[in-house]
């Protein structure tokens, strides 16, 4: 493995007269490692916030909010988004400019359209008297939907450059890269928000089994 | 005979054009220079700790010679205490090591123009300004800011009778929410820049341990600060929403207030696990400083520098499994306490490898006394003497009984607190030649040197036997506790005036800094004659670009210090391995290409 290659050699005996190293970058783009790594830092944050929610919901006091339909609808837009990138990224691949630009610009509106649907949802919510504060399952619920939306946001801004550019001048270098990071982004995403529906939906189900605290 | 490269975009196979910038704010202000960067984190970073600094004063009168000044009552004490640590650990330790000396030294270092994100670099250094400046007016608010200890637990950070309950704990919490969000812009930088921008020949086992550590240390602080980020938001919602995240059903002076069944555990458990990693966070550039000027100023190779590296990984991986020794009088579970005492004591070996191999390097080395060398010799005896207080806390039978005392004190205070800002001062007379172009006055630095190391180990060492004879932390007022005896009276009256002069020796350094910044020796490019690239650019301070027309090429590790048969006692990185060298007008061997 070239992990461990790399962590077992012997620098002090290393001789390159002619033949240098060559560079031992990753084989990917700069911009890609640096979405990685991004993506390494949101994946901790929702990481700790279940393992929060898990935590949290073994207290008597919690009582899950109903999966709402809606929900569903913005699941299956949500997954359309990243469905039409994944293409868009395809058609960029073949250089087919006008599929890829209108692709692309469909999965950001599928993605505008999950947060307008997660709005609805808040209403919702809200309308059925599941307020912020009332039950820790809710206050959980609106702060991750939250923060994924604020996640959405920012790739939307991405989006938005990146769409511009495909616009103004098609072809340019580098133009593939960038919708190949929104693509990765929003699968990202989507990803994300089927963990945090799934224990949604677990927590409504009552798969995980509420017991007393018992100090952890 | 090819010695030189042009590096450049992986796709294009040609370097990315620089443009120079030319008006003075793009050059200084709105920056995106990594070295005018890491100066601007500097800076902010030193004048907040100076703020930190005067109020550790505050409290030391009040414990050494209580009441003397009149304006420290009971709500300023605590809230000295709590934004005496949060700066100290967060705003100045975390921001200097990472956005100071990583800013400036990685793209050096590794041979790279700049960092590979230099606008989000820019936007880093600002949004840090902007969580010290909503720090900072935690001051001016209804209040003043939080008293609630700088791990900021609930109940108490958010409860009726906590100094800056109204206003000061918000400010706080957006200010850390703010400071992860500027920490991950830098963090995504320094991570990515080590991975994709080493120059030709510099493999990841011939960066300098330097790199290393700061390396190591932002993937931590880039998993770490997550935690802090979501317990930061949760107890905001606390406190503002009045969310039950971490409040339980509470009474608060007579009335009941409307949280139901939160878990104060929780929060300690997400604090905790940014906690310990961040105390790593602070320490991994300082192992990795510390072994690069022991090697330099000793004039030898490292000692074991693969170990060097896999204890850097091995400390880091590790960190994140030990978190809830903070947490031994929580009441948590107590088989989870034996299994954070053993992974505590575990993290005791690569640490030790580390120090080993720091004497392992002095042994037989040609040991220069520069500064640099003190402050580095002076950082092994401080941060072994914190370890192994540190061993004793790590039971937990034993940290039961201390944990409350100032035995605590002085551990985290030698452990984490003197022994990485000695190297931070270590760090700062080795490299401010690079980046001044001139020495620090080598008597005024003789001078701060020994009165901090001399003044902390009066500060802080005698703490350990006020713990032994029960003298609790965080107390505001000792007066009429029959057990502690007259004695810690005058200790702490002692502690205190040794505290007063170690701070106001800081005044020396400062001054040294902004004298020698004009007044200074003239330095040249490489006075330590040292190996790694940064003492390699064909200007001192370097200029834009770093490296002039032509990358360098590696062609060896960074500690060829005494090779037998070479001209000079080091050999640069960039110096090529045939017996053909060019001397420069510096006296130094240099690659012929380099030159071009």
């Amino acid at each position: 493995m070239s992990l461990i290659r790399t962590l077992t050699a012997k620098p002090w005996l290393e001789q390159t007269p002619e033949d240098l190293p060559a560079l031992g970058r990753l084989p990917m783009p700069t911009a890609r490692v640096g979405l990685v790594v991004f993506l390494a830092v949101v994946a901790t944050l929702f990481a700790l916030l279940v393992s929060a929610y898990v935590m949290r919901m073994s207290f008597g006091d919690w009582r899950p909010l109903p999966a709402l339909p809606v929900l569903w609808l913005n699941t299956l837009v949500l997954a359309l988004g990243s469905v039409a990138l994944h293409l868009s990224v395809l058609g960029a691949r073949r250089g087919k400019w006008t599929t890829t630009r209108l692709r692309f610009l469909f999965g950001g509106l599928c993605a505008l359209a999950f947060l307008a649907g997660q709005l609805v949802a808040w209403r919702q919510l809200d309308t059925l008297g599941y307020f912020v504060a009332e039950n820790p399952a809710n206050t959980f619920f609106y702060l991750m939907t939250a923060l994924h939306g604020l996640h959405i946001l920012g790739g939307l801004v991405a989006w938005e450059r990146t769409a511009v550019k495909l616009w103004s001048r098609s072809g340019a270098a580098g133009l593939q890269l960038s919708v190949e990071l929104c693509a990765t982004y929003w699968h990202f995403l989507l990803v994300v928000w089927l963990v945090l529906f799934g224990v949604l939906l677990a927590d409504t189900q009552g798969l995980f089994v509420p017991h007393m605290h018992h100090g952890f | 005979m090819v010695q030189t490269a042009v590096i450049g975009d992986e796709r294009a196979g040609v370097e990315p054009e620089h443009h120079e910038p030319k008006s003075f704010l793009t050059k200084y202000i709105w920056s995106q220079d990594h070295k005018v960067i890491a100066i601007q984190y500097t800076v902010t970073a030193i004048t907040v700790g100076l703020i930190a600094l005067v109020m550790s004063w505050m409290m030391r009168m009040q414990i050494g010679f209580p009441y003397s000044l009149g304006f420290i009552d009971q709500d300023r004490y605590y809230q000295f205490v709590t934004m005496h640590g949060m700066i100290m650990v967060i705003y100045l330790l975390t921001a200097l090591f990472l956005g100071g000396f990583g800013n400036y030294l990685i793209p050096l270092m590794v041979g790279a123009r700049d960092m590979v994100f230099p606008y989000v670099n820019m936007l880093s250094y600002w949004t840090y300004l902007l969580s010290v400046l909503v720090l900072v007016a935690s001051f001016f608010v209804p209040g003043g800011p939080t008293g609630a200890g700088w791990t900021l637990y609930p109940p108490q950070a958010i409860l009726p009778g906590t100094p800056g309950r109204e206003w000061g704990i918000i400010m706080m919490l957006v200010s850390l929410v703010i400071f992860v969000a500027a920490f991950t812009m830098g963090g995504l930088n320094y991570v990515t820049t080590v991975l994709q921008a080493r120059t030709r020949g510099m493999t990841m086992m011939r960066l300098p341990l330097t790199v290393w550590g700061i390396f190591v240390s932002t993937i931590l602080g880039l998993l770490a600060f997550p935690a802090l980020f979501v317990s930061g938001v949760m107890l905001l919602l606390d406190r503002v929403l009045l969310t039950s995240f971490f409040m339980p059903s509470i009474v608060s002076m007579g009335e009941p207030l409307g949280y139901r069944g939160g878990s104060p555990l929780l929060f300690q458990h997400l604090f905790w696990f940014f906690g310990h990693p961040e105390v790593y966070i602070v320490a991994l550039p300082a192992f990795g400083i510390v072994s690069d000027l022991i090697s330099t100023h000793a004039r030898k190779n490292i000692f074991g520098y693969r170990m060097m590296v896999w204890a850097i990984l091995a400390i880091g991986v590790l960190s994140f499994v030990v978190w809830a020794h903070h947490m031994y009088v929580s009441g948590m579970n107590p088989y989870f306490g034996f299994f954070f005492a053993t992974t505590t004591l575990i993290i005791a070996v690569p640490t030790a490898i580390k120090v080993y191999n720091w004497v392992l390097t002095l042994w037989r080395g040609n040991i220069h006394l520069t500064v640099p060398m003190l402050f580095s010799l002076a950082f092994i005896i401080t941060f072994v003497a914190g370890g192994m207080s540190g061993l004793f806390l790590g039971n937990v039978v034993v940290d039961v009984p201390l944990s409350d005392t100032y035995f605590v004190v002085a551990h985290f205070h030698m452990v984490m607190g003197v022994a990485p800002i000695l190297v931070v001062f270590g760090g700062i007379y080795h490299w401010y030649p690079k980046v001044t172009g001139r020495l620090l006055s080598d008597a005024m630095g003789k001078f701060h040197f020994w009165v901090t190391f001399l003044g902390t180990f009066a500060i802080f060492f005698p703490m350990h036997y006020l713990g032994f004879v029960g003298m609790p932390r965080r107390y505001y007022d000792f007066s009429g506790i029959n057990f502690i005896p007259d004695s810690a009276h005058t200790l702490n009256a002692f502690i205190t005036i040794a505290a007063l002069v170690v701070g106001a020796a800081q005044g020396v350094f400062l001054f040294n800094l902004v004298w020698s910044a004009f007044r200074g020796r003239l330095a040249g490019g490489n006075p330590w004659r040292a190996t790694t690239l940064e003492w390699q650019t064909p200007e001192t301070p370097p200029g834009y670009g770093n490296w002039g027309p032509r990358l360098p090429i590696v062609h060896r590790w960074a500690y060829d210090f005494s090779v037998p048969g070479a001209d000079e006692d080091f050999l640069p990185q960039n110096h090529p391995p045939s017996r053909e060298t060019a001397e420069t007008a510096h006296g130094r061997p240099i690659a012929k290409g380099t030159m071009a």
